[in-house]
């Protein structure tokens, strides 16, 4: 008979307090204070995109508000030549890899330049069909593993996305293949409307690496460094050989799904209201207060210093002019089809245009 | 030169790709030691080993998402997809995924994959095995369509399919696999996948026909030819990108035309060389636009296969219809 665990990681209890001798890494308390850092940048960026939705200047947008801990510990336990492949709440990461809050907000308001990353060149652009990208981390770490290239490949997606199939499918070809690759479930408690109890009856979602026999455990998603260590030990075990590992990070989503959503609908504010004391950055701050490394000036410092950066990209996002029409075609193929360039010339025609030539007569 | 069959081409033009480039593999469901289920990958894992010849667990959407990820970093993955009746996990990945990645990243990561499958009926296979679903993949931009119906063809398109920058559906008529034997030289040489192929010239009618239907619009071009009716063949070979041109200027100097698609009739993409005509040809048309193809049911089983499927009687029917008007 066959026996699996599924263990749970945390570090610092909601108010900052340690609950336990704390990793290696908790003890340079410039890595922890980089952390909190980005976790800020991250939040600032939300309200911001936020607030530009909302004032008619952004597109549709996804929140991670509540869960900054999740992509920033990860990322900042990745390589830079390792792969991120996000879902789309996932800007927490890409900020601490070198996406820019400018490509960013070009994505998010709807321009595609916004994807042209000019740092991690070889990361994923955002992913919206729910959990389609698990098998591009798949043939991602195949290559990786090919080239025998110590470099791994990491998706991050929801708990929603554990109940599709190619998420299923992913994880049954990295455990086959022992393929370099970590995929992250940022479980928010919910998709969309959709609790997390009526997704998957599994008491854990961390669990679904035990059928296809990759490590899977959870963390406290709230806590950044115990996703920080959870990633470190998954990227380790990935970049030595040892294949792929699935972690569930436990976190909860305090914002609506999107601008787009209303989460009264569904939920009630009270929920909302209990969860928020677990929130990561309070408990990060409150630890880093206690060890005396951080001050209501430091503090104040941060918030300044990140609000500026944020305003002068989304003032850069708003002075960018939009792509020329011919951009809607010059990428589709290496080289402009013969067929296609009627079109390009249609969409350029300065009226309506009739066409190409029509035949003469016989 | 050896005369080989088309699916012989197919495994040559594999080969021959994994031979000068290291980048390409091959993947996809019993390719390696089966070497898969038409014997397209014969031999190919024991010439290049199992780290170039994969087999997949049984995993359509992952087939097509793992070539998105070897593609993306630089690998040129030729994945096999058993038979279309499965293809369709794996539109998900070409629509969302495969056929966008050059657009959305403005041109930062690409895509150079070719999905492989074997298409069409006609050879009493049992249930989803002998549909034609090439419009499906017609429809999506940023995909190549391609359908061989030579050995010939089979290879020169493979290869060019392999070297293209982006991704390519590449489509085997089943029936074809085994039919004919033709002269293939091993020379490494690529077909263009933007042209149609005029197989014969005629003055009278065009039949313009892709895959399986290639066969059977020759052989009504020979029958009609016995009647005194000379019919030009056109092998449209890449649907997407679409060689109007070709199809024009035929339709242009024989004033007629017979469509031929094994594919249902509604949205097939007969339709759409329809359209073109008469968007561009209209007033060279001496008859109506004449479509054969299959029926708007579901794919019979084998058994009233014959009946569902066009064939040269039919397409010759409908030449001989539009020859009634002037
Ligand atoms: C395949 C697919 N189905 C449906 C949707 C619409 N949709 C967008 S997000 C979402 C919920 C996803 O929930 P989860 O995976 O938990 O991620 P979260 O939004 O909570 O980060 C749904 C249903 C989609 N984008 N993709
Ligand atoms: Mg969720």
């Amino acid at each position: 008979m066959a026996h699996f665990d599924i263990g749970y990681r945390r570090c610092l209890a909601p108010d900052g307090r340690p609950l336990e001798a704390l990793p290696d890494l908790a003890h340079d308390a410039e890595t922890l204070i980089g952390l909190y850092r980005a976790m800020v940048r991250t939040r600032t960026f939300d309200a911001k995109a936020v607030a530009l939705q909302r004032t008619g200047r952004l597109g549709t947008f996804a929140s991670s508000l509540g869960q900054e801990a999740v992509p920033v510990g990860i990322a900042s336990a990745m390589c830079a030549e390792d792969v991120l492949l996000p879902s789309y709440r996932e800007h927490g990461a890409q900020l601490w890899r070198g996406v820019t809050p400018l490509e960013l907000f070009l994505y998010w308001g709807g321009d595609e330049r916004g994807s042209d990353f000019s740092g991690p060149r070889q990361d994923f652009p955002c992913c919206v069909p729910v959990g389609s990208h698990a098998p591009h981390a798949a043939g991602v770490a195949l290559a990786f593993k090919l080239r025998r290239e110590r470099r791994v490949a990491v998706a991050i997606f929801g708990d929603g996305a554990t109940s599709k199939g190619d998420v299923a499918e992913a994880l049954n070809i990295a455990g086959v293949w022992q393929l370099p690759a970590v995929f992250v479930v940022t479980n928010n408690q919910w998709a969309i409307s959709v609790p997390r109890r009526r997704q998957s009856a599994a008491e854990t979602l961390a669990q679904k690496a035990v059928a296809a026999g990759i490590p899977g455990e959870q963390v406290d998603g709230n806590d950044v460094i115990a996703v920080r260590q959870a990633a470190a030990a998954a990227l380790e075990r990935a970049r030595t050989g040892g294949g792929a590992s699935l972690i569930e990070a436990v976190t909860y989503r305090l914002a609506d799904h999107t601008t787009a959503d209303d989460a009264s609908r569904y939920r009630d504010d009270a929920e909302v209201s209990r969860h928020w004391p677990e929130e990561p950055l309070i408990r990060l701050r409150a630890y880093l207060a206690k060890i005396g490394r951080w001050t209501k000036d430091d503090e104040e410092r941060l918030l300044a210093a990140t609000a500026a950066e944020i305003d002068a990209a989304a003032s850069a996002y708003l002075a960018t002019e939009p792509q020329p029409p011919e951009s809607m075609f010059d990428y589709t193929f290496a080289r402009l089809p013969t067929d296609l360039s009627g079109q390009r010339a249609q969409a350029l025609a300065p009226v309506p245009a009739t066409g190409p030539e029509p035949m003469t007569a016989r | 030169m050896v005369e080989i069959t088309l699916i012989q081409a197919v495994t040559l033009a594999l080969a021959r790709a994994m031979e000068e480039d290291p980048r390409v593999l091959v993947l996809g469901e019993d390719v390696g030691a089966d070497g898969g289920v038409f014997r397209a990958t014969d031999g190919l894992l024991a010439r290049f080993g199992a780290e170039r010849v994969l087999d997949t667990p049984l995993a359509e959407a992952a087939i097509a998402g793992l070539s998105i990820g070897l593609a993306a970093q630089g690998f040129r993955p030729v994945a096999e997809i058993q038979f279309t009746g499965f293809i369709y996990p794996a539109i998900d990945q070409l629509v969302n995924h495969a056929s966008r990645l050059r657009t959305r990243t403005r041109g930062r990561i690409t895509c150079p994959m070719v999905l492989r499958s074997p298409s069409g009926g006609g050879v009493h296979a049992p249930e989803h095995h002998s549909e034609s679903p090439e419009a499906m993949f017609a429809h999506i931009p940023g995909l190549r369509v391609v359908i061989p119906s030579s050995p010939r063809r089979a290879y020169g398109m493979l290869l060019a399919a392999i070297r293209d920058a982006d991704p390519v559906v590449f489509l085997e008529p089943t029936r074809l696999y085994r039919a004919s034997r033709e002269d293939v030289a091993d020379d490494g040489a690529g077909l263009p996948l933007d042209r149609c192929f005029v197989l014969r010239e005629g003055t009278d009618t065009t039949l313009i026909a892709w895959g399986g239907m290639v066969r059977e619009a020759l052989a009504a071009a020979d029958a009609l030819a016995q009647e005194g009716v000379s019919a030009a063949v056109i092998d449209v070979a890449t649907l997407k990108p679409l060689d109007a041109e070709t199809i024009v200027a035929s339709v242009g100097k024989t004033g007629r035309c017979v469509i031929a698609q094994e594919a249902p009739l509604t949205g097939g993409f007969a339709g759409e060389i329809a359209a073109r005509l008469a968007e561009r040809g209209l007033m060279t048309l001496l008859a109506p636009i004449e479509r054969v193809a299959g029926y708007d049911t579901v794919m019979p089983l084998p058994r009233l296969e014959h009946l569902y499927l066009p064939n040269a009687a039919r397409i010759a029917a409908a030449a001989l219809r539009a020859m009634a008007y002037a």
